[in-house]
């Protein structure tokens, strides 16, 4: 390839290897000056471990990196800096106790006196410049901690600008950000552009990247796919480079045999969180959830698998109303619960596979007070079998698998506790596409075969693809209840952003 | 369907970090050997069988310690009133074990029943309030070492029992009652650990305290069982001190609780909670008694001998830290 002008980065023939296992292999990438190049792939396929050589924070073992056309020195962090690469992380990395200004300019005070005494007013009225030209209006001395996710966002974008970078990669930026946030980051990046300044944009949200990206590259188990204009492909198309076949149906059709009803709850009610909501769910059903951030939706779940008190209502179980107190009693009562923060509500992560499954029926694998090896690896074969759980053993720890199959470990836990009735909040959150449709076949098997269950879900298209009737919540109170001829996804906003 | 090949079903290799936290799992172990085949090329009274029962019947007290803390900082815990519990219970045995009064099963009972009570206070103010167990252990400590003084006047019980005396001091076809003891409650212990719903409990609570109560764990019980096998071990091994050194002492114990983390720590139980093995503990508690006894045979002064230990501590920790990594 001949070096261009254009190409602010030319990365050629990375190789990464983790002891003997190719995390890249032959890689390519070549970004442009002001352009937002989107970087595709699942998790797994190399895209972290490509940014952070890029980034210095590894080394890689063949292949150059070209920035202006003069080689980016391997696997050094200020080299890359100072070269102009700065990364704005998934999770951000600011000190919370101090202020914006000194997070800007944090490891690079300048002072504007003789003695070289720090002078916060100085600083204060640098970052006051920087943030101005960016048209964002946080003030220079708040301290950090003070601001939300995404206005800290913006604070590390400026930090990077600051720093003359030429590159920045944004890592899923928009994973904590409400609509009108993401908005206004767009309108950030498009000054960015304008001023040059190349993105290497990574995100799993298809509609985001059609929006915002020029340029598509994609990546499938650390080989380098292909490169291409945004316009030139499609949801489809890009999904198909991905995975490297075709999905089929995301949605399976699903038949409808709807029997008892399960649980039911009759205007429920936690002060501050949700009030008078009713609902009722069937063997062999799916009642989705829908509705916006802060809608009330994890907290009737929490409520009612018992991690939070109703202060008013009654859950009745197949008809006999019930006290729950505590996760216990939900479990007794045949009510599973997979949270939405799987790190921090689902697995324990340094258990195995095996124990983090058997996890909430333990008592049924002992013998005399003692625990029965054998039952619980077949049990857990058994499930890992079933729900197509990728692990190298029922040994291995749960911390070293992929969300997907971390997410179908969490829910292999909850069925052998045998449920009648499964609440899922956000079964698919931050899992890559084939293991979503892995997810989607999944539930579908499980109200086949009686189970009743309630999804809450942000993304519209799988709860509509989903449920047989749609509970719709807005500001902890309930606003529609839809059956699936009802439902479509102007329907369901309608009402979700209603009063 | 079939001749399609999907990426989901191609199992995962052992990963890397996996592999290295094996090795460093390892790592104490081979660190042990290493240590005593070294000691007995450098001097020949270390590998003697009276030198060996010697070193294990020193270490046994902070190995019982040791085997209570490592249930405790499984869940993510810390007990630092185990010095204190230490005097309490050997005083409180001392009490009843003067003379002939009573048969030895009293003393013995008396003693384990006010470490069970103990333990089992630091683990009621730790699940019903939101104090973090280092303060309420910090504040039993004290507690506890009031309670020993109040409980003896101040003075040390002595004109122990002869049959009190055996449990410490005597031996059973050869072998000194402590190993015994500390063999016994090491098969015990073990088998809690990874025999047992609790013992798995334990690993469950201390590596996600969510995950387990969502699990429906009663989060609280297991904590409870925690700190009161922890009081009850100590109990054991402030019976067995007493029995030794034939006295009740209210000041004896001070600092043990420090060996005992310090043997769990080496051993490979993390202080952030989740792991952590018996054998490791043993392990652990093994190495420093072996290291002090190697010390002394060589004539190295006990103040660098403190220096020796307080590396090996740091050794051990920055092990465990990058196998945390």
């Amino acid at each position: 390839m001949p070096f261009d002008r254009d190409y602010v980065l030319t990365i050629r023939g990375l190789t990464k290897t983790f002891s003997g296992v190719k995390a890249l292999d032959n890689v390519e990438l070549t970004v442009r000056q002001g352009e937002v190049h989107a970087l595709m792939g699942e998790n797994g396929a190399g895209k972290s471990t490509l940014m952070k050589i890029l980034i210095g924070l590894l080394t890689a073992d063949s292949g150059e990196i070209l920035l202006d056309g003069h080689e980016l020195k391997n696997g050094d962090v200020n080299e890359a800096m100072k070269r102009g690469i700065a990364m704005i992380h998934q999770e951000i990395m600011a000190v919370p106790e101090l202020t914006v200004a000194q997070n800007i300019f944090l490891g690079r005070e300048t002072t504007g006196s003789l003695f070289g005494w720090l002078n916060d007013n100085h600083l204060n009225q640098q970052a006051k410049q920087l943030l101005d030209q960016m048209g964002i209006s946080i003030r220079p001395d708040t301290r950090m901690k003070y601001l939300s996710v995404a206005e800290m966002q913006m604070v590390e974008i400026a930090k990077a600008i600051s720093n003359d970078a030429r590159v920045i990669i944004m890592d899923e930026p928009t994973s904590a950000l409400s609509d009108k946030e993401v908005a206004t980051l767009f309108g950030i990046i498009r000054d960015l552009k304008q001023k040059g300044v190349a993105i290497i944009y990574i995100s799993h949200k298809m509609d985001e990247i059609f929006t915002i990206a020029d340029t598509i590259t994609v990546l499938r188990d650390g080989q380098y796919i292909g490169t291409r204009p945004a316009a030139d492909l499609d949801i489809d198309r890009l999904i198909a480079m991905m995975v490297g076949r075709e999905l089929g149906s995301l949605f399976p059709e699903s038949s409808i045999r709807k029997g008892n009803e399960v649980l039911s709850v009759r205007r429920i009610s936690r002060t501050g969180a949700f009030s008078d909501v009713s609902f009722s769910v069937h063997e062999g059903e799916v009642l989705g959830i829908a509705g916006l951030m802060g809608a009330g939706r994890t907290e009737v779940a929490r409520a009612i698998f018992g991690l939070d008190r109703i202060s008013s209502g009654e859950i009745r179980i197949k008809g006999q109303p019930v006290v729950i107190r505590s996760p216990q009693d939900a479990i007794q009562y045949g009510i599973g619960y997979v949270s939405e923060d799987r790190k921090g509500w689902g697995f324990v992560p340094r258990l195995s596979v095996k124990q983090n499954i058997t996890l909430a029926s333990l008592p049924n694998h002992t013998k005399g007070g003692l625990l029965q090896e054998k039952s619980e690896t077949d049990v857990a074969t058994k499930m890992i079998a079933d729900l197509r759980i990728k692990t190298a053993s029922p040994d291995q720890h749960v911390l070293y698998l992929s969300g997907g199959n971390q997410q179908k470990v969490v829910i292999g836990k909850v069925l052998l506790a045998s449920p009648d009735v499964i609440i899922l909040d956000e079964p698919t959150r931050g899992i890559d596409i084939g293991a979503k449709a892995e997810i989607y076949k999944l539930i579908n098997q499980l109200k086949a075969s009686g189970i009743a269950i309630i999804m809450i879900s942000s993304e519209l298209p799988e709860i509509l693809g989903l449920s047989d009737r749609i509970l719709v919540l807005t500001k902890g109170k309930q606003a529609a209840m839809l059956s699936k001829e009802e439902a479509t996804q102007e329907t369901i906003m309608a009402y979700a952003m209603q009063y | 369907m079939k001749n399609t090949i999907d990426p989901y079903l191609k199992p995962v290799r052992e990963s890397y970090r996996t592999r290295v936290s094996r090795l460093g799992k390892a790592g104490i172990f081979v660190a042990f050997i290493v240590v005593c085949v070294a000691l007995s090329l450098i001097t020949p009274r270390f590998l003697t069988v009276p030198n060996l029962m010697i070193i294990v019947t020193q270490v046994s007290i902070n190995a019982l310690l040791a085997f209570g803390v490592t249930f405790v900082i499984i869940t993510g815990g810390i007990d630092l009133s185990l010095g204190s519990m230490v005097a309490v219970t050997g005083v409180v045995a001392a009490l009843f074990a003067r003379s002939e009064t009573y048969p030895v099963v009293v003393p013995i009972l008396a003693g384990l029943l006010s470490g069970l009570l103990f333990g089992a206070f630091n683990g009621f103010v730790i699940t019903r309030s939101k104090v973090p167990p280092f303060i309420v252990t910090l504040g039993t400590m004290t507690i506890g070492r009031g309670l020993a003084l109040i409980l003896s006047k101040g003075r040390p019980i002595s004109n122990l029992s002869d049959s009190f005396n055996f449990i410490g001091g005597g031996q059973l076809l050869g072998v000194p009652m402590p190993i015994i003891i500390l063999v016994v409650l090491f098969a015990v212990c073990s088998v809690i650990l990874r025999k047992t719903v609790l013992g798995r409990y334990m690993y469950a609570v201390g590596g996600n305290e969510q995950a387990a109560k969502a699990s429906g764990i009663q989060i609280n019980n297991v904590k409870m069982a925690v700190y009161t096998m922890s009081g009850l071990l100590a109990a054991l091994a402030g019976i067995v001190l007493t029995s030794r050194i034939t006295t009740g002492q209210p000041n004896a114990g001070a600092g043990f609780e420090l060996d005992a983390i310090a043997a769990a720590i080496i051993g490979g139980t993390s202080t952030s909670g989740g792991t952590g093995t018996m054998a490791g503990t043993l392990i652990g508690a093994l190495l420093i008694g072996v290291i002090s006894n190697g010390l002394d045979l060589l004539n190295v002064s006990s103040y660098y001998q403190q220096v020796v230990m307080g590396v090996i501590i740091i050794g051990a920790v920055v092990l465990d830290s990058v196998n945390q990594k």
